[in-house]
């Protein structure tokens, strides 16, 4: 009885902000439905991707990238995207006659951009996988990779007889987790939401080695003097290619044929030039990671 | 030998970039504040209703919010919403609409809890004095609720502020975020960055936080 008056304001006003939410959420859905019943006509799914002449009209690209992935993706001190995948974003944008928009992704999360058309393209990075082949649509490849693993100088992991019963360090989402999972399921792994934590795991000797793509940790090793890449090729040689959502087969095509004509003045040589060059040092020979025209020898 | 990690912190626009990346995570996070706050009293007096069906309902909202990790949240409301319905809602909408969910349930339940606390007499007295309903509720009961709501809702303003973190999954760049980056560019040229940059994020979340909790000590001493 005493509560009544409280719960007639209670009740009142927490209707009229249901009542509120419910009308706004509507509204707003109407509209964005119908237009992706538009695109979406001709894909099973529902899509909400842009085609190459919706980019152009828009006037800008919206690309994924990593932002703490340096040679590949990073951000410099004055807070402009660089690296490997972005030399390549640049001339995406610069091709296609638009402005690019970063969006800075994580190995975790990155997938689900792709998949859900948030972003236009997914370059970071990104290992083709049969698994995530059904969720997004793979360009033709632009890098190969195997997978590496790091240890220190005192305990060096040089086969994977090496890793048992010991910690291996990986980071969530990464081909590494994956291979590590289904083939050796005897390794423990520790693992990380990003790769700044998982270094700082390896520097902190919280795991007895860590693995990852071997360009990373080839790179990571020759500035880190104490710590040696003991295994530097595990697994099949997987390609790092552009994604888009599944489906967007008008980008799809556009990106196989910039890449096939890139592959022509050798653009992913001087994309190494630039960006990775410094990096490797002559510990790798550009010929090993570079793919050029889409062609995996 | 090495250059000082301390360095890092001045070069180029690093600083002026953690900042940026401050006033972005209290951006979201004062908003989710500030919107969960009224809501959040709403809804803490809605929970103290007799009915059995409003029962049942905030019962299993506030559940279904505190049981999910807010991480799974923000993924259902970014890529999920997106997947199951075609909406599609910005990062930094999403993050709002999280956090506002999130932390209306987490004040409601507080606020039922204060509420439910004011002893009975309390009423009866204001009542023998002869006060009506809403005189009972706007001098007896009202002051003393905000009295006991004070340090639960400082500590889970603080609590939102530092959950924000999370955001970086969808695609926002925080301050915490901004230091990640800063610390793999210069992983090879300043190995000691990283106990730097995280003791400036730190000395950031601190200048952040300290405001309020200070406001709170001044509210607490005048209401005293």
């Amino acid at each position: 009885m005493k509560y009544n008056f409280i719960q007639k304001i209670a009740a009142l006003s927490l209707s009229a902000v249901l009542a509120v939410g419910a009308l706004a959420s509507c509204s707003g859905s109407d509209s964005k439905v119908s237009g992706s019943d538009n695109s979406g006509s001709n894909g099973q799914t529902k899509a909400s991707y842009r085609t190459v002449d919706e980019i152009k009209e828009s006037g800008k690209v919206v690309i994924g990238v990593f932002s703490d992935k340096a040679p590949f993706g990073y951000v410099d001190e004055n807070g402009k995207y660089q690296g490997y995948d972005v030399y390549f974003a640049e001339r995406i944008g610069k091709d296609l006659g638009v402005d690019v928009e970063y969006v800075s992704t994580d190995p975790a999360s990155r997938v689900e951009y792709a998949a859900t058309g948030k972003v236009d393209i997914v370059l970071a990075n990104f290992t083709v996988t049969e698994e995530r082949a059904e969720k997004v649509d793979f360009a033709l490849p632009y890098m190969k990779v195997k997978l590496g693993v790091v240890s220190p100088d005192s305990a060096v992991v040089k086969s994977i007889d090496d890793l048992k019963d010991k910690t291996l360090i990986v980071v969530k989402g990464t081909t590494a987790e994956t291979y590590f999972e289904k083939n050796e399921p005897d390794v423990k792994l520790q693992k990380y939401d990003e790769y700044a934590d998982a270094y700082n795991a390896l520097l902190q000797g919280r795991g007895d080695a860590f693995s990852t793509d071997n360009t990373e940790v080839l790179a990571w090793a020759i500035v880190n003097p104490g710590y040696t890449v003991g295994i530097d090729a595990l697994g099949s040689a997987d390609t790092i290619a552009p994604a888009v959502q599944k489906g967007n087969a008008s980008l799809l095509n556009w990106l196989n044929d910039e890449i096939k004509a890139l592959g022509e003045e050798n653009f992913f040589h001087a994309d190494y030039e630039a960006t990775l060059a410094s990096v490797y040092g002559s510990a790798a020979n550009p010929d090993n990671l570079v793919v050029e025209g889409g062609v995996v020898d | 030998m090495q250059a000082s990690g301390i360095n890092v912190l001045f070069l180029g626009r690093n600083f002026a970039r953690l900042i940026e990346g401050l006033w972005v995570t209290m951006r979201i996070s004062l908003l989710a504040v500030l919107l969960s706050i009224p809501l959040g009293i709403l809804l803490g007096m809605f929970m103290t209703l007799r009915h059995p069906l409003a029962k049942a309902v905030s019962r299993v909202y506030l559940e279904f919010v505190r049981i999910m990790p807010q991480l799974v949240l923000l993924f259902i409301a970014y890529f999920g919403v997106t997947r199951a319905f075609g909406w599609n809602w910005s990062a930094d909408f999403s993050a709002v609409l999280v956090f506002t969910l999130w932390g209306t349930a987490e004040m409601g339940d507080l606020v039922r809890g204060a509420l439910q606390s004011i002893p009975k007499h309390q009423y009866d007295s204001a009542a023998a004095l002869g006060m009506t309903k809403w005189q009972t509720f706007a001098h007896i009961i009202l002051p003393q609720t905000l009295r006991r709501l004070l340090p639960p809702t400082i500590n889970l303003t603080t609590r939102m502020i530092k959950t924000t973190s999370l955001v970086v999954l969808i695609g926002i760049t925080e301050v915490l975020k901004v230091g990640k980056q800063i610390i793999d560019v210069n992983r090879f040229a300043y190995p000691t960055a990283s106990l730097w940059v995280y003791g400036a994020v730190f000395i950031l979340y601190f200048l952040a936080c300290w405001p309020i909790s200070l406001l709170a000590r001044t509210l607490e001493k005048r209401w005293r």
